[in-house]
């Protein structure tokens, strides 16, 4: 344990010195969040503006559904996104041989390897706008305190499919865009589950569950849906973090290395 | 002359047309991240039920089946395969061709839509599994001025990323530049909503901009809801010449900036 967290300290120091060569990419970053942040506001404007709500979710509700799907972006982007890039190319380029050989499990090599801190920004929106619609809502401390662990296994459920995503280029080899269908996936959780049609409803709980993501957070920080959503959703990234193990010791099966 | 130029196409065609479908899977993958669209499309037909849009839920199902295509037909990632070739240096054989690389990439985009198109209709297909009552089919001289536009648009989009793609040769993150337009395109194109949709202020500064020609014109368009058609198509030509004009001014700047990185 003490020497994955040496490890880990070693990897994210490097990845964020040879990161921190492009300071002027900070601020480009920034920009781009504050103009993805600009955009959503205007895209959930679009529905409210005459006003209709989604069932059950007031602006501000649906604000706070907003705002935890943007720092879930900016975790994304910070440590899921830039290594997942990286188990492609070494995949194809058969680089993940010297992965294989050392004497930590590859999972966790290829899982935090690099960080980059340009997620940041969408993380501190993200914050933000949580922050306006709980204030207005007039949610205390302790609210946002309970959203903190369904938050937590919202995340790890993320990561969970986001690995099996990854994993996958073993068979397929050259899928850079992966992350792409990620992000695709993820873009359903800008907004509550309940303002999806039925069949949708049904296709983000229960096959892309993108409700637990940002939906049953933002439910448990108003004191929604009770305890059972909090128990599912700690049941689901158990789970999926289990099968996630699981799956990359399969495929490693079907490793056949490359050009050697 | 003209017989070579024939040749060239149809040659890079099928070469960049076997390179795509080398890699099948990446193949589904970009028609299921293109799947932004069908979600907001869920999301309008239930806000539509309420009568309280301009816009029937029939409506808005077909309309976003239109985006959907258009998107798939107008994908370009000409930035990252431009800006790993000039920071790596592979640039430098190619400028040695006589042809200019643009068309290189220019032929692999056009490839990849046909090994694509197999995929995306069949996710069309699925959704009026979905929606059954509103299936329809374009009339066919609004399916050939919808073709007309999806090309328009392809080669405007094409243009505007391949000219940012130059900054390539100045800086080495070229693709910050592309990922702030994409954000303008995602939210300005009609992609989120149908134009009409939007608040009229709005609407009115945004049609000045290139971007509701890329994804709301043809898709109108395309289920029978023409909207200022001639004024569309002379709005896109516009655009395509003055990144026209842009591109082959910074290509000739940045040629001389160039030096070979790493080769």
């Amino acid at each position: 344990m003490e020497r994955y967290l040496k490890v880990l300290g070693l990897f994210w120091g490097t990845a964020i010195a040879a990161e921190l060569e492009y300071r002027l990419n900070f601020l480009v970053t920034a920009l781009i969040s504050l103009g993805g942040l600009v955009g959503s506001l205007f895209g959930l404007f679009l529905f409210y503006r005459t006003g209709y709500e989604f069932e059950g979710w007031s602006w501000e509700a649906a604000l706070l559904v907003l705002g935890l799907f943007t720092v879930l972006q900016g975790f994304a982007a910070t440590v899921l996104i830039p290594n997942l890039n990286k188990i492609v190319s070494q995949v194809q380029q058969g680089t993940l041989d010297f992965v294989l050989l050392k004497p930590i499990s590859s999972q966790f090599w290829l899982s935090t390897r690099v960080i980059s801190p340009w997620g940041l920004p969408d993380v501190a929106f993200g914050l933000v706008m949580i922050g306006y619609g709980g204030t207005r809502l007039g949610l205390g401390w302790a609210d946002y305190a309970l959203a903190l662990l369904p938050l937590l296994f919202g995340a790890l459920t993320l990561y969970s499919l986001w690995f099996m995503l990854g994993a996958t280029s073993i068979w397929f080899v050259k899928i850079y865009n992966v992350t792409e269908v990620l992000r695709g996936l993820l873009e359903a959780g800008r907004f509550p589950i309940a303002a999806y049609p039925v069949a949708y409803r049904v296709f983000f709980t229960f096959v892309v569950p993108v409700a637990f993501l940002t939906t049953v957070p933002a439910q448990i920080m108003l004191n929604q849906g009770g305890r059972g959503w909090l128990l599912a959703s700690a049941l689901l990234a158990a789970v999926l973090l289990l099968v996630a193990n699981r799956f990359w010791r399969f495929a490693l099966r079907f490793y056949t290395s490359a050009s050697s | 002359m003209v017989k070579q130029a024939l040749k060239i196409s149809r040659v890079m065609l099928s070469v960049y047309y076997a390179y795509m479908v080398e890699y099948r899977a990446e193949l589904v993958f970009w028609v299921l991240s293109g799947t932004f669209p069908l979600i907001l499309m869920g999301l309008w037909v239930e806000a539509a039920q309420g009568d309280r849009f301009d816009l029937s839920p029939t409506e808005l199902v077909q309309y976003f089946l239109a985006v959907f295509l258009v998107r798939q037909f107008t994908v370009v990632w000409v930035i990252w395969e431009f800006e790993r070739e000039v920071v790596e240096g592979r640039l430098s054989p190619y400028l040695l061709q006589p042809i200019d690389p643009a068309w290189r990439h220019f032929f692999s985009h056009v490839a990849e839509r046909f090994a694509r198109l197999p995929f995306a209709f069949l996710l069309v297909g699925l959704f009026l599994l979905l929606y059954p009552y509103a299936a329809w089919l374009p009339r066919w001289d609004n399916l050939l001025l919808g073709l007309l536009a999806i090309a328009l648009a392809f080669c405007l989009r094409f243009l505007m990323q391949y000219t940012f793609a130059l900054a390539a040769f100045w800086t080495e993150r070229a693709s910050a530049l592309e990922q702030f337009w994409f954000l303008l395109y995602t939210f300005l194109s009609g992609m989120i909503a149908p134009l009409s949709l939007f608040p009229d202020a709005v609407r009115e500064v945004v049609l000045w901009t290139p971007f509701p020609y890329l994804i709301y014109f043809p898709a109108s368009i395309l289920i029978n809801r023409p909207d200022h058609v001639a004024q569309g198509f002379t709005a896109m030509v516009l655009w395509s010449a003055l990144f026209w004009g842009l591109n082959r001014w910074l290509w000739r700047q940045g040629l001389k900036q160039y030096s070979g990185m790493g080769a």
